[in-house]
């Protein structure tokens, strides 16, 4: 009974011909008289038991849910703030923007953590730490690095093992790889060394985690900087070839965001639901793929990247085409 | 007799009401004055914060190539982050160009005003505080002037002077709750000092018309001696009155007792019936007068003697047993009774020549109306309380003067025919009074009156 009705609309005629989604999937009883639409870029699979056990609860709504990537979800959501009920993204910046550039609903009374919150209207609901992923083949008589430190030496003693063997986001088109690019260089120096190292070696640039995985997975490529661990983790076939490592001298802990539109055609449904996943996120032992929101560390040994206002200093014009130039020059200098 | 003072509002109602409001309106203002001192605290608190966060932009500013590049520090925004998550707005112009940031937040020229840097304005649909910076910048062929704006919501400026205004407004209370319990006191200690004075005028016994000794409060001493002078000058004339009246009684008593004297002796001479009648009128006549200057003597040494009350040991049952055989004779020639009962002795301490006067007093009036051919019982008890009931089978007291009967030169209706000045049941009363006693008129069912006096 989890799953009451799964439908795939992949191919239906209508609203979805006019935008090319990664993925789009109704969930509920389509005749339903609410049809919440939730735009998001989290895969499909990791929201299905979310979204199923909702229509469960709510047999009078339905979900079309919608998955693109977090730089073309900002736009569309922008474009359109009207059409979608939920926006769900990884991009903490975009996410806070939004909320700061009033498309964000204020929602009273959730209980949160305030630093998981922002202005009641930007909800933090997983916590997902960005990693280096490995392939333990191409390590073999090596030892797995554990910090970016350790991953710069040994880029460097062979660099022949691993031309074009790299990977990490394209920041230019992914929303979440250019917050953790400009916070990784907002902490260290280190991240320019590694992307400069990198950039040498003629780093291949992926607009997406499930693509770098799949790569890494085919042994394409062998080592993936700065990738969701949680992506890489979720892969059951990858369990035994793939080394998640976090690394040790500073992680840069990412946490997915939903808010629910200003202009929602169905606020309260909306409302519900954002409540509902907020209850699932933050409860414990419940045993589904999307990370849990970790409510237990304190404010001094959180390393999450913090929901504030300062998340919109690197979506500056002159600052964004400052890291960029500086970004391009280290690691397309072949190009 | 007293007539009611016509009251013309509160002293302490007026002082109460004019502290208590003068009190108010300090809470009040208080009120207001801590909440727009703290506001201003709070808002300049914000303005720092935003000019810092401005400045810190302004600094970041260059020129690269001729063009303006901005690094904007991630400290820039991140000092502005509150807890109430304000949303945070900004732009940069280069001269009058919008180089980045939210458009329409601020034109750079109308923000040079002179009106200092911060301004409350209303951007996407809120009040934002804005601050607008500007900084000249000195390329190798280019001089341009790069201006910053940041501007933040007024939520947590709003929550903080919400609370503020929470504190302020418990201040303003509490302070009133205080100013008002103590101009309770204080008009309660200052009414208290009349109190004091009004109570001590109260107590004071009917002769005592001595100045008040005890010390009062400075604004009171010229109510205070105007009083004592006003008393003083009263004591005066009532003891020259007092004074004229036993002079003149004595005086009259004197000659009228020699004219009485001639008038018996030529009473004996006349042989003529209507000439023995007309000098016995006279005779009456002459005997009413000299009762009543005897009695007006009596009445003046008892005011006399009641100011100063000399106190013996006596006995009650005795001095009344002398005066029933004093008066037997008197008696006698009525045909009336005089029947003594009660207790074998009764002690008493009091003044006799007082107490005598008082009895006598009260047994002549009742030989005056009681008829022929009855008694008078005079009874002496001791409990519940020391008294002497002199009672009468005559008419009674007329019941409805009952009251006024003992108010000088008050006389019954039935007095007609009968000697007497008024004075009488006036210096029973008295004595009873100066004995800390009192005297009560009362008919006895069967017929007859009774007066009474219980110490």
């Amino acid at each position: 009974m989890r799953y009451l009705v799964v439908l795939i609309f992949g191919i239906l005629p209508g609203l979805c011909l006019a935008q090319d989604w990664e993925d789009q999937r109704a969930f509920g009883d389509p005749g339903a008289e609410t049809t919440l639409r939730i735009i998001s870029s989290t895969d499909t699979s990791f929201f299905e038991p979310i979204l199923a056990s909702f229509v469960a609860e709510n047999p009078g709504v339905a979900i079309e849910y919608l998955v693109t990537g977090t730089a073309a979800l900002d736009g569309l959501f922008r474009a359109d703030p009207e059409k979608f009920d939920l926006v769900i993204s990884s991009a903490m910046d975009l996410q806070l923007k939004l909320a700061n550039d009033g498309f964000a609903l204020r929602i009273g009374g959730v209980a949160h953590p305030d630093w998981a919150e922002w202005r009641q209207s930007l909800f933090a609901f997983t916590t997902e730490p960005a990693a280096i992923v490995i392939n333990r083949a191409a390590f073999n008589g090596l030892e797995i690095p554990r910090t970016r430190q350790d991953l710069i030496h040994a880029l460097r003693d062979e660099p022949e093992r691993f031309h074009g063997k790299l990977g990490t986001y394209d920041v230019r088109q992914s929303g979440l790889g250019y917050l953790f690019a400009t916070q990784d260089a907002r902490a260290s120096e280190t991240y320019w060394r590694l992307m400069e190292v990198m950039g040498g070696l003629e780093t291949r640039l992926y607009c997406c985690s499930g693509e770098m995985i799949d790569d890494l997975a085919s042994g394409e490529i062998v080592v993936a900087y700065n990738v969701l661990g949680s992506y890489a983790a979720a892969r059951k076939d990858t369990e035994d070839t793939l080394e998640i490592v976090l690394p040790s001298e500073f992680p840069t802990t990412m946490m997915r965001t939903a808010l629910v539109s200003n202009e929602a055609p169905n606020a309260d449904a909306a409302i519900a639901f954002m409540r509902h996943l907020i209850g699932v996120q933050t409860r414990r032992g419940v045993d589904h793929p999307l990370p849990p929101l970790d409510v237990a560390k304190d404010s001094a040994g959180r390393s999450t990247i913090a929901l504030e206002p300062a998340l919109m200093t690197y979506l500056d014009t002159l600052k964004r085409r400052r890291f960029l130039q500086e970004w391009e020059s280290a690691i397309i200098q072949q190009r | 007799m007293t007539e009611a003072v016509q009251a013309s509002g509160s002293l302490r109602n007026r002082l109460a009401i004019t502290l208590i409001g003068g009190a108010a309106i300090l809470a009040v203002l208080l009120f207001f004055l801590v909440r727009s001192y703290a506001a201003q605290i709070a808002q300049q608190g914000q303005d720092r914060i935003l000019g810092a966060s401005a400045t810190s932009i302004l600094d970041a500013a260059s020129i690269r190539d001729g063009v303006i590049e901005v690094d904007i520090p991630y400290a820039a925004f991140s000092m502005l982050g509150t807890a109430s998550d304000d949303r945070v707005f900004y732009a940069i112009y280069q001269d009058d160009r919008l180089l980045s940031g939210y458009p329409g937040l601020s034109l750079p020229d109308a923000d040079l005003d002179g009106n200092g840097p911060f301004r409350t304005v209303e951007f996407e649909g809120a009040d934002v505080r804005r601050v607008t910076a500007s900084r000249t910048l000195i390329g190798a062929d280019v001089r341009t002037v790069v201006s910053v704006s940041v501007a933040q919501t007024k939520d947590a400026l709003a929550g903080t002077l919400n609370r503020i205004s929470r504190n302020a407004a418990l201040f303003g209370v509490g302070f009133f709750a205080l100013a008002a319990l103590l101009s309770f006191w204080a008009t309660s200690t200052t009414i208290g000092q009349l109190m004091r004075l009004t109570n001590s005028v109260t107590r004071r016994g009917p002769q005592d018309l001595s100045p008040f000794a005890k010390p009062v409060p400075s604004e009171m001493v010229p109510l205070v001696s105007s009083l004592n002078n006003l008393m003083g000058r009263l004591d005066q004339s009532l003891s020259q009155s007092e004074d004229f009246i036993a002079e003149a009684a004595h005086r009259v008593r004197t000659p009228l007792a020699t004219v009485r004297s001639h008038a018996e002796a030529t009473l004996q001479r006349v042989g003529k019936e209507e000439n023995r009648q007309a000098l016995r009128s006279m005779v009456r006549a002459i005997d009413e007068s000299s009762r009543a200057a005897g009695q007006l003597l009596d009445h003046a040494m008892i005011t006399f003697r009641a100011d100063h009350l000399e106190r013996q040991d006596i006995d009650l049952v005795e001095l009344v047993r002398d005066l029933v055989v004093r008066l037997t004779p008197v008696a006698e020639m009525k045909d009336i009774a005089l029947i003594l009962s009660g207790d074998k002795t009764a002690p008493f301490s009091g003044d006799p020549i007082l107490l005598q006067n008082a009895f006598r007093n009260a047994i002549d009036n009742a030989l005056k109306y009681a008829p022929s051919e009855s008694s008078i019982e005079i009874s002496v008890s001791t409990s519940p309380e020391t008294s002497v009931k002199i009672c009468d089978q005559g008419a009674g007291f007329p019941p409805d003067e009952i009251d006024n009967l003992a108010t000088r030169f008050a006389r019954g209706p039935n007095s007609d025919g009968i000697i007497g000045s008024g004075l009488g049941l006036t210096i029973v009363r008295d004595v009873a009074a100066a004995h800390g006693g009192t005297m009560t008129l009362r008919n006895t069912p069967g017929g007859g009156a009774c007066v009474i006096l219980s110490f």
